[in-house]
């Protein structure tokens, strides 16, 4: 019998093994992937989230939980694939032009794969320029950029009017975030959405997906 | 002779050397080796407001935060040349506290190991004590292994090592990204043999005074306090430090009251934070 309170517990605290081998042993038995995903998957990283937003759980804990689900998921995703069913959107993701910092732009990345998201990573330091093209070439739902400091935030509007004389804004939702960013500076610069944290950011994702 | 506290330490040096040509999004580090007369000059500049100890232009001077200019780059000598700058403009008016900043990269997820940033803050320290530093400051650390790994490095050159944490995560911004209080930063830095510890970043001067407190709620260290100028605000979507000098100021005998030993600023700080505060301290 599969144990899905097990796979919940495996990835609320972050055990990518265990995860991946108690997902493995419920596909053996023929237990149904989306019950999984439904049962244990997602209600774990909807906790996770919870305890993140009443400061029991920090950056470190969400990020280890989201491996763990990515880790599960993946074993998932090729059954799922076969049936028909797919990823709820395709995101690019990047921290712009100048900036270094990654570690919250790779939590955010590993939060979206665990909601259910096809991500595409472009780095650090990413120039417009890279952005437009991986926006054409990959046909994103959704582009997320990043910044960590003040005087690496410009890039980012630098980054839409890129994309508007691509000719290609209006094809994607973008959402942005880092420490410096705000929802008003989201706005001045005509981005679509704006999460203040990690965990907000997949909500605002799916909202933006659903508009 | 007895030690006069508080000790007025410096404000930021990026904006100050972006005020001086650096492009926004250049490593400030890399000047100390092409543009080492700017980098004196931010020195100079603090050494002249009052600062009694000045940091040196080496915060992102590890391999690890550098990586994208591996093998471009003589990290050695960027951190020789760091502490060279600011010895020369301190002169005998200011002791020089080397700054190590953080990998960037977190020990929790993997992407970086022990034995790496070992390696880093060996090769950043070793250079740094080498080229004649007074002291260390490791600082905005938000994780305190990775604290705690580059403090047992800087240990052994024997000078006095300042540990500082950035508290920027958590609803009241008075934790770090991986959930540190100030009372357990202080504890564990404390216990783990930094000589003094602290925070520096992440909020302004308002919001350091319940950091401090707690923070010297749990140590008899000395504590080094550094906060920015306020959040920065958007003008014209330019985000800028609004608070002035003086008001900074004008809450520094509050920081001390609450425990501070040494004073000076981070983000959006500049020279005239220094001397406002330095003309506060002396006529309080």
């Amino acid at each position: 019998m599969a144990d899905l309170k097990a796979l919940y517990e495996a990835i609320l605290t972050g055990d990518r093994q265990a995860a991946v081998s108690l997902t493995q042993q419920a596909l053996d038995e023929g237990v149904d992937p989306q019950l999984l995903i439904n049962e244990a998957m997602i209600p774990a990283m909807n906790e996770a989230g919870r305890r993140f937003e009443c400061e029991e759980y920090f950056v470190p804990e969400l990020l280890l939980a989201a491996r763990a689900m990515k880790g599960a998921l993946e074993l998932i995703r090729p059954l799922l694939s076969r049936t028909g069913a797919k990823p709820i959107g395709r995101v690019v993701i990047g921290t712009v032009k100048g900036d270094l910092h990654d570690i919250g732009k790779n939590l955010v990345a590993s939060m979206l794969e665990g909601g259910g998201f096809e991500v595409i990573d472009l780095g650090a330091d990413v120039p417009a320029e890279k952005f437009v093209e991986a926006v054409r070439e990959k046909q994103p739902d959704l582009v997320c950029m990043s910044a960590l400091l003040t005087v690496t935030m410009p890039a980012m509007k630098t980054t839409i009017e890129a994309l508007k004389a691509a000719g290609l804004r209006d094809r994607v939702k973008i959402m942005v975030g880092g420490a410096p960013v705000t929802e008003e500076y989201a706005r001045q610069i005509g981005a679509d959405g704006y999460a203040e944290n990690a965990s907000r950011a997949v909500i605002a994702a799916k909202q933006l997906l659903a508009a | 002779m007895a030690q006069q506290w508080p000790v007025l330490t410096d404000g930021a040096w990026g904006t100050e050397l972006q005020a001086r040509g650096l492009p926004a999004g250049e490593v400030p580090d890399l000047w100390n080796l092409t543009h080492a007369e700017k980098v004196e000059q931010v020195a100079s500049a603090y050494v002249a407001a009052g600062s009694q100890i000045i940091l040196t232009n080496t915060f992102r001077s590890n391999r690890i935060a550098l990586a994208h200019l591996s093998g471009r780059i003589d990290i050695r000598a960027l951190n020789r040349a760091g502490v060279e700058i600011s010895k020369r403009a301190a002169g005998t008016s200011a002791r020089v506290y080397a700054s190590v900043g953080p990998s960037g990269k977190l020990l929790a997820s993997g992407d970086v190991s022990e034995r790496d940033l070992e390696a880093a803050f060996e090769e950043q320290i070793e250079a740094l004590v080498e080229a004649g530093a007074d002291g260390i400051v490791i600082e905005t650390m938000a994780d305190l292994d990775e604290a705690r790994i580059a403090l047992r490095i800087a240990k052994r050159s024997r000078l006095p090592v300042v540990v500082s944490m950035v508290f920027d995560s958590g609803k009241n911004r008075d934790r770090t990204l991986t959930g540190v209080t100030p009372e357990q930063a202080a504890r564990e830095l404390t216990s783990a043999g930094a000589d003094v510890v602290g925070a520096n970043c992440g909020h302004g001067i308002e919001g350091y005074i319940p950091v401090c407190s707690r923070m010297r709620s749990a140590t008899t260290s000395p504590l080094w306090m550094k906060p920015n100028a306020g959040l920065p605000e958007l003008v014209d979507g330019v985000a800028t430090y609004k608070i002035s000098p003086q008001e900074f100021a004008a809450r520094v005998p509050a920081l001390v009251q609450a425990g501070a030993n040494y004073v000076g600023g981070c983000c959006g700080t500049n020279p005239e934070f220094i001397r406002a505060i330095k003309t506060v301290l002396a006529d309080p």
